[in-house]
């Protein structure tokens, strides 16, 4: 069928049409952080601006794991857990093998009770939320057995060196925060050009449509599963690097906030769509609102109330915005 | 909308149906115009087609009546007064129900509390489905359908479940039901009572608007038709005076031919490509057949008769408990769809929107997904390949409307259906095992898939054709199986009349 119907019913299609749904948040960060500068002489600083993105180290890996769990469909609730128990593991080799040791055998610990919890998830077939949130109750008492409940700390001759992710690093950002930013970069374009990106949209948009194309979809969501868990690791390899020790109740909730995150920035809870960046768009505009808090000396009580409210936007949008493109 | 006058139910006659008139209606999704200054009246009681090319703007305009969707311009009005439709409830309210083609019903529940849904009479428990039994009886009566109102919606054959759906409307007092393609989902014995029900409804004054694909089927049923093209109203007219042609010309705007084409004949020395030993799963019993290179093989029966659950099996996606399958001789290891694909297998499956599309992503992912890997290098996908390869299938499949990053969920269902079986193309399989392979799209679409078929057999591929519309699976196939509870029970060469294979199809 060519037919001059065909011409007439494809318009001129514009190269760049402005949509809201993609590009709104953006604006919105770009929003506080003119009104940010406007009105404090302190947010626009280099000082100001490396201590963002330290803020940001966690909360931002964090964030870049859950999104590729999100759009794969499922969540990890299990994430601080993992965080802990890898930490509290770091810390343990440390005073045993040496600082190198302590940080590779934290990301092994990771990685591997990231695939432990996919595996537990795909194999019994429940709920994601309830799986990983009962994985989680098992890691952090597993946290508690290994340490008896106590602070672990390493060797007070390794303390300097157990730091490092503290230090400043390029463009004098600390280091922990030029690996958060690699992670972003690097998972980034992993769901963006790679087949396996392609596939987790796949799993996430339509598990039975991506298994009837070949896919292994257990396989993909153990996958992201020990991504989780790896960028769960190098979270706590920062934060006990930061502490200079590592405990049982480390970032307890810090999961919830990292999900919070990944929805601000516009990424559908309902799997299947989203992106990287806007992980790194949600976490920038958590960590500038409390950092303005801070700056202007409001009361931080209040920073909760716009955290919450924010998150209700952006689900509410989300619904309405998925509901119209279905339709 | 215009300066809105709102008619409250009362105003529409109880017991008669309301003259409809919409005026202007137009309708726009970012830079694309669907629908366009489209003005035409339904009379009371009248069957009205709505017919057009997939994309035309059908679905669009009956959710707008039904209240799913508004309209950016223009204006619906019910025996002259404008009613202001803004939500379904606008539409239940003013006697207008909308059946689209993914049914609203809870299939957890029963048939009797899927038809009274929400609208239970509320006079203690016990009184309350007394009355609602008695009820559902009269709606029984007037329809003439064989319902069980303590069955489980989600255990029924979709089409008892249309007509779940279609009590549900009258329960509600609809006087004018909107049903999108309810045909396509049906087989031919559902179908005969879907359309008999229609005729029985409007005899006692319902208004029925009906979209729908089969050509016959509309011209035998309607008293008008009106033609949509590119979102514009060509025509609306008594379909007395048209044939298929004449309408599709309306459609399309130009000639165009429609019969099956012609099959060429499976070479003499043709080797057997696809084998089934006994396979049996739940659902099907010891199914064997083979399938030659440059063959298609029909498989018929009623719906329920195991015809997709065989493919499912075979394509190792349903799990089966004795049997197996070869390709070229070769035994296909394990129970893997993975494995397969691998073999030269491929799939197009019975639903689009279950098994087939990832709705939220665009139709050129889509397309990709089962051979991803062919055009990827150490992980990453070789975007520029995929996009000339895509392009390329695109174009001989004529999917239409697909605009870059867009989801396949704005596509119409005819475009959407045509993505289906593009996904399988873009790596010509050894065996293609296609499942209600045109379901949704419209005459030349079809004759577009069937070509395909057709040429893809020429070229070697062995073909498995299921379909619930017998004058598909016997114009296309060499040879047919017949499938009844789960066995082939009977055999048929291409010169099968209709009556044959409907006959082994319902015997006991
Ligand atoms: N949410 C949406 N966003 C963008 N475009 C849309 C959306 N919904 C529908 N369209 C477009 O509107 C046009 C008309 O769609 P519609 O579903 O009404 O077609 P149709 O006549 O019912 O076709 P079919 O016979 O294939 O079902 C199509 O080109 C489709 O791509
Ligand atoms: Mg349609």
């Amino acid at each position: 069928m060519t037919t001059a119907s065909a011409a007439v019913s494809a318009p001129a299609e514009k190269k760049f049409k402005f949509n809201v749904r993609d590009f709104g948040i953006v604006f919105g960060l770009i929003a506080i952080m003119l009104f940010l500068t406007l009105n404090t002489g302190t947010f626009l600083t280099d000082r100001n601006f490396i201590n963002l993105f330290d803020q940001a180290a966690i909360v931002g890996l964090l964030a870049a794991a859950a999104t590729l769990c999100i759009i794969s469909g499922v969540f990890d609730l299990s994430s601080t857990a993992s965080l802990a128990v890898s930490a509290i593991a770091g810390v343990m080799i440390t005073q045993h093998f040496g600082v190198a040791a302590g940080f590779i055998g934290a990301l092994l610990v990771g990685a591997a009770l990231g695939t432990l919890t996919g595996l537990i998830v795909v194999s019994t077939k429940v709920n994601s939320f309830i799986g990983t949130l009962a994985v989680s109750i098992i890691y952090r008492g597993l946290a508690i057995v290994i340490t008896g409940g106590a602070i672990v700390a390493p060797l007070p001759e390794q303390l300097f060196a157990f730091q490092t992710w503290t230090w400043p690093s390029l463009f004098g950002l600390t280091a922990g925060s030029v690996l958060m930013l690699a992670m972003t970069i690097v998972l980034g374009i992993v769901l963006w050009r790679t087949t396996f990106g392609r596939r987790i949209y796949a799993v996430g948009g339509n598990l039975e449509a991506a298994r009837l194309s070949g896919i292994r979809t257990g396989s993909i969501h153990v996958a992201v599963y020990a991504i989780s868990g790896l960028c769960s690791a190098m979270a706590g390899m920062i934060l006990a690097s930061r502490a200079g020790s590592a405990q049982p109740a480390m970032a307890i909730g810090v999961e919830l906030t990292a999900i919070a995150a990944v929805v601000i920035g516009g990424t559908s809870i309902l799997g299947g769509q989203g992106a990287m960046w806007r992980a790194f768009v949600g976490v920038m505009i958590l960590t500038v609102i409390s950092n303005g808090f801070n700056l202007l000396h409001w009361d931080t009580t209040y920073q909760q109330v716009v955290t919450g409210v924010l998150i209700l936007v952006a689900v509410a949008a989300d619904g309405l915005f998925f509901r119209k493109a279905v339709r | 909308m215009a300066i809105q006058q709102l008619a409250t139910p009362e105003h529409v006659h109880p017991g008669r149906a309301p003259e409809i008139s919409v005026a202007g209606i137009g309708k726009r999704y970012g830079s694309s115009t669907v629908l366009q200054g489209v003005t035409l009246s339904i009379a009371p009681g009248e069957i009205h087609g709505i017919m057009g090319e997939n994309g035309a703007g059908k679905s669009t305009l009956l959710k707008i009546l039904g209240g799913a969707i508004v309209a950016d311009s223009g204006t619906v009005a019910l025996d002259g007064r404008t009613v202001r439709i803004t939500a379904p409830r606008d539409s239940i309210s003013n006697g207008i129900s909308l059946i689209s083609q993914e049914l609203a019903l809870i299939p957890g529940l029963s048939v009797l509390e899927n038809v009274f849904l929400g609208r239970w009479s509320n006079t203690g428990s016990l009184l309350r489905s007394r009355k609602d039994a008695a009820h559902f009886a009269r709606l029984l009566e007037e329809t003439g359908f064989t319902l069980d109102p303590r069955a489980i919606v989600g255990t029924l054959p979709i089409g008892q479940a249309q007509q779940v759906e279609i009590l549900k409307a009258l329960a509600r007092g609809a006087k004018v039901l909107c049903m999108d393609e309810p045909t396509a989902v049906l087989n031919e014995a559902e179908k005969a009572q879907l359309l008999q029900v229609i005729r029985k409804l409007a005899s006692s004054g319902t208004t029925v608007i009906l979209v729908s694909h089969y050509l016959e089927e509309v011209l035998g049923l309607v008293d008008r038709v009106t033609v949509l093209r590119d979102g514009r109203h060509i025509v609306t007219e008594d379909a007395a005076g048209h044939t298929p042609e004449s309408l599709v010309g309306l459609m399309v705007g130009r000639e165009v031919d429609f019969v099956i084409p012609e099959i060429p004949p499976v070479p003499a020395g043709a080797k057997t490509v696809f084998e089934a030993v006994g396979l049996t799963s739940t659902k099907v019993k010891d199914v064997s057949f083979t399938v030659r290179q440059g063959e298609i093989l029909g498989l018929a029966g009623l719906v329920g008769s195991g015809r997709s659950e065989a493919l499912l099996a075979a394509f190792g996606a349903d799990r089966i408990t004795a049997g197996h399958v070869e390709i070229n001789g070769r035994r296909i290891r394990g129970n893997s769809i993975r494995e397969a694909i691998k073999a030269g297998i491929g799939l197009v499956p019975e639903s689009r929107k279950e098994q087939g599309l990832v709705m939220s992503r665009p139709a050129s992912e889509n397309i990709a997904l089962p051979t991803l890997s062919d055009r990827s290098l150490g992980g990453l996908v070789r975007v520029g390949r995929e996009k000339t390869a895509v392009a390329g299938i695109t174009r001989s499949v004529d999917l239409r409307g697909a605009r870059k990053g867009a989801p396949i969920a704005n596509l119409s269902g005819g475009n959407q259906q045509k993505a289906l079986f593009a996904k399988w193309l873009l790596n010509p399989p050894a065996v293609l095992m296609v499942d209600e392979p045109t379901r949704g799209v419209d005459i030349a679409a079809k004759a577009l898939i069937h070509g395909l078929i057709v040429e893809l057999a020429a070229r070697g591929t062995a073909v498995i054709v299921v379909s619930s519309e017998l004058e598909e699976v016997i114009g296309l196939s060499h040879r047919i199986h017949v499938m009844r509870q789960g066995r082939i029970v009977a055999e048929f060469d291409r010169n099968a009349s209709r009556d044959e294979v409907m006959t082994s199809a319902f015997m006991k």
